[in-house]
């Protein structure tokens, strides 16, 4: 796990400058451009929707990451905004009201709409910390899925848990997804369409997660992270700061809702459910809080990895046995569970930490939370 | 007026049960500042333990009492076996590490428990056994069951004896001083990881007898159950404060009463708007605001931002 950590790590500064060279960028996007192609050609079209929804994973664990790993808040409830995003969709594009709006009003539309419940979360929670935001966030979750799941009575607005269905395709004009698209030379089949959309969406968020935290903001949320007296004391404005946090990540899920939506044609309240949150968490822990690379590779392994196992268990255990002893589904969890406890014993800081931060856990044991006390062991 | 009184009865039991569970949450949060996310699957683990022990002992025609005293002395036992495996291998390495690491542990042990638990149990609901004769008794025009008797009861004389125990024993003393500063504890002779471990045993064996309060409650037990009461214990112990014994009694009971009396009422309330099915959005909805206006909570203390 280690060699394959520092691997990436001087694969990802390799000149002294730490810039990449312009040839591993080329590579890198060659492999992303010829990669749907590979995946549908050689493992069908099972695993290009699953390469699909790790694009989503990627996009939702960068804007969770903003606010647990830039500005060290706890959001358990992040998966809210997904589904804000995922619902307004399904209402404005979809015969629930007869409505078909263009793409290009609603995903900005969701992504504000997002935002402003991020605000609504960020404002009573201001003055609480670590623990106590946690379980809030997480309380708000529940009450967003409880009202998707009821709001079917006495005024149909969600279709209750039956979901929204027949949800208009993303589409560009006339020019819908959902059909495979005739170019004259190739065509294009909607999976790798899909793709391809949802690859420049994530290419653009991490652009602007990058950005971000280079930016006046993202040294700002590092300050509070750090020491929220102390930022204060700089003259910081950690109430407007931190709503900003709220705001912004909220905006990245309400977009990844909104393409989530009008890829999967159908919403329910069940994709909203809390695992999803604690799910996204995991990514964005797992991989290594607040480093960029280390969060997009903790979402691409925490989607590629349990649904590897799902589509492996079932069939090599007919092999080896002759029948299914494990429910694949229940054996995936299971792994799943079992690996969250496994690295956080042996790389408590995720898998690929940024350097900064694993110099500062390896320097000193820091001691700055209750749970990391000087207790030995006897 | 019967129907409220009603409404109370059934909040006072169902508040009764969150507060043994919200105990078990609030000392292991006193004393390690950790969420034990695993904790509501330890009482579905209790719960489902004194299921099979039950119906594995019915064709004995023992009386259902005792099977249910029997199904308390092998659930409790597991449980806190169970407790002591997870203190000892999933959070007990990571007490030097970053903050959210233990909490990120702690989620997954509750999958795996979770999942586990589906693959010997099953996913199918399973009918708990009755364990007292259905006797019910009329006060001011609403019932009130033996078995909710005994429930009340049973869980304010075991939250008497946590009382005495952590107030008036060495023991408890010493758990007290681990969760004042585990480090000078250490330094005045504190067994501290012992009392560490002993804090999770004691929450996992009131986490078992609180499974055998829900199984018999509501008749039945699924290995999905501890996630949304572990859930609602948590808010429950949030509510009152979280590390303070007092408190997730208090908010046990109070979060119980809220929910009784907000699903019952809340369709009056509304107009017929909303009905009972929100009626789990009043627990997330009271923290909330008590947090807003009390962020200790009810009976924490107003603790200074750096420690």
């Amino acid at each position: 796990m280690k060699m394959t950590a520092r691997f990436l790590a001087r694969l990802s500064c390799p000149k002294k400058d730490g810039r990449m060279h312009w040839w591993v960028w080329a590579l890198l996007g060659i492999l992303l451009a010829v990669m749907p192609w590979i995946v549908a050609a050689g493992f069908g079209n099972t695993w290009l929707r699953i390469l699909n929804f790790a694009l989503l994973y990627v996009m939702l664990a960068l804007g969770l990451n903003i606010v647990v790993g830039f500005a060290g808040l706890l959001d358990m409830g992040y998966i809210a905004f997904y589904a804000v995003g995922a619902y307004l969709w399904a209402l404005l594009a979809s015969p629930q009201f007869g409505l078909h709006w263009p793409m290009w009003a609603i995903l900005p539309l969701g992504a504000g709409v997002a935002g402003l419940f991020g605000l609504l979360l960020g404002a009573p929670t201001l003055k609480l910390r670590g623990d106590y935001l946690a379980i809030v966030t997480l309380g708000f979750g529940e009450i967003i899925r409880i009202f998707l799941n009821n709001l079917n009575a006495p005024v149909n607005i969600t279709n209750g848990p039956q979901g929204i269905s027949a949800i208009d395709a993303l589409h560009f004009g006339s020019v819908s997804l959902a059909r495979p698209m005739d170019l004259g030379i190739v065509t294009i089949p909607s999976l790798v369409a899909f793709y391809y959309v949802f690859l420049m969406a994530a290419t653009a968020i991490i652009g602007i997660a990058l950005r971000l935290e280079r930016s006046r903001v993202g040294r700002a949320w590092a300050a509070i992270r750090e020491d929220e007296i102390a930022a204060k004391a700089c003259g910081i404005n950690t109430r407007n700061v931190k709503l900003l946090a709220f705001a912004m990540g909220a905006t990245f899920g309400g977009v990844a809702g909104g393409l989530f939506a009008g890829f999967q044609q159908f919403v329910s309240p069940e994709s909203f459910g809390l695992l999803e949150s604690v799910m996204v968490l995991c990514m964005v822990v797992l991989g290594g809080m607040g480093h960029i690379p280390g969060v997009i590779f903790g979402a691409l392994l925490l989607t590629l990895l349990p649904e590897f196992f799902r589509q492996v268990a079932g069939p090599v255990q007919q092999a080896l046995f002759g029948k299914i002893y494990i429910d694949p589904e229940s054996l995936r969890m299971l792994l799943f569970g079992l690996s969250l406890v496994l690295v956080m014993r042996y790389r408590p800081s995720g898998l690929w930490p940024s350097p900064q931060r694993q110099r500062e856990i390896d320097d000193t044991q820091r001691v700055d939370a209750p749970a990391a006390m000087p207790v030995r062991h006897q | 007026m019967d129907i409220f009184l009603q409404q109370i009865i059934n909040g006072v039991v169902l508040g009764s049960i969150y507060a043994l569970v919200a105990l078990g949450y609030t000392m292991v949060y006193g004393i390690l500042g950790l969420i034990n996310f695993a904790h509501g699957e330890v009482v579905m683990v209790g719960a489902l333990v004194a299921y099979t022990v039950m119906t594995a002992l019915l064709p004995t025609g023992l009386p259902p009492v005792l099977l249910a005293l029997l199904a308390l002395l092998v659930a409790a036992p597991v449980c806190m076996a169970l407790a002591w495996i997870i203190e000892r291998y999933a959070y007990r390495p990571l007490r030097h590490a970053p903050k959210l690491a233990p909490l990120i542990s702690a989620i997954g042990v509750s999958i795996l428990l979770q999942n586990l638990a589906m693959m010997i149990w099953g996913r199918s609901y399973h009918a708990f056994p009755d364990i007292l004769p259905p006797l019910h008794y009329d006060i001011g025009g609403a019932q009130i069951t033996l078995l909710q008797v005994v429930t009340i009861l049973l869980a304010a004389g075991t939250m008497a004896a946590l009382a005495w125990l952590i107030q008036r024993t060495a023991m408890g003393q010493a758990m007290r001083a681990t969760a004042e500063n585990p480090a000078i504890a250490a330094l005045m002779g504190v067994p501290v990881n012992r009392i560490i471990t002993l804090t999770f045993v004691i929450g996992a064996a009131l986490a078992a007898l609180a499974g055998l309060m829900v199984g018999a409650n509501y008749s039945v037990a699924h290995y999905y159950m501890g996630f949304m009461l572990g859930l609602k214990a948590f808010t429950a112990a949030v509510l009152g404060g979280i590390g303070n014994i007092t408190g997730a009694m208090l908010g046990g009971l109070l979060l119980g009463l809220i929910e009784s009396l907000g699903g019952g009422y809340i369709e009056d309330l509304t107009g017929g708007f909303l009905g009972s099915n929100y009626q789990d959005i009043f627990a997330f909805l009271v923290l909330i605001s008590v947090l807003v206006f009390r962020p200790g909570g009810l009976m924490g203390e107003r603790v200074s931002e750096r420690a």
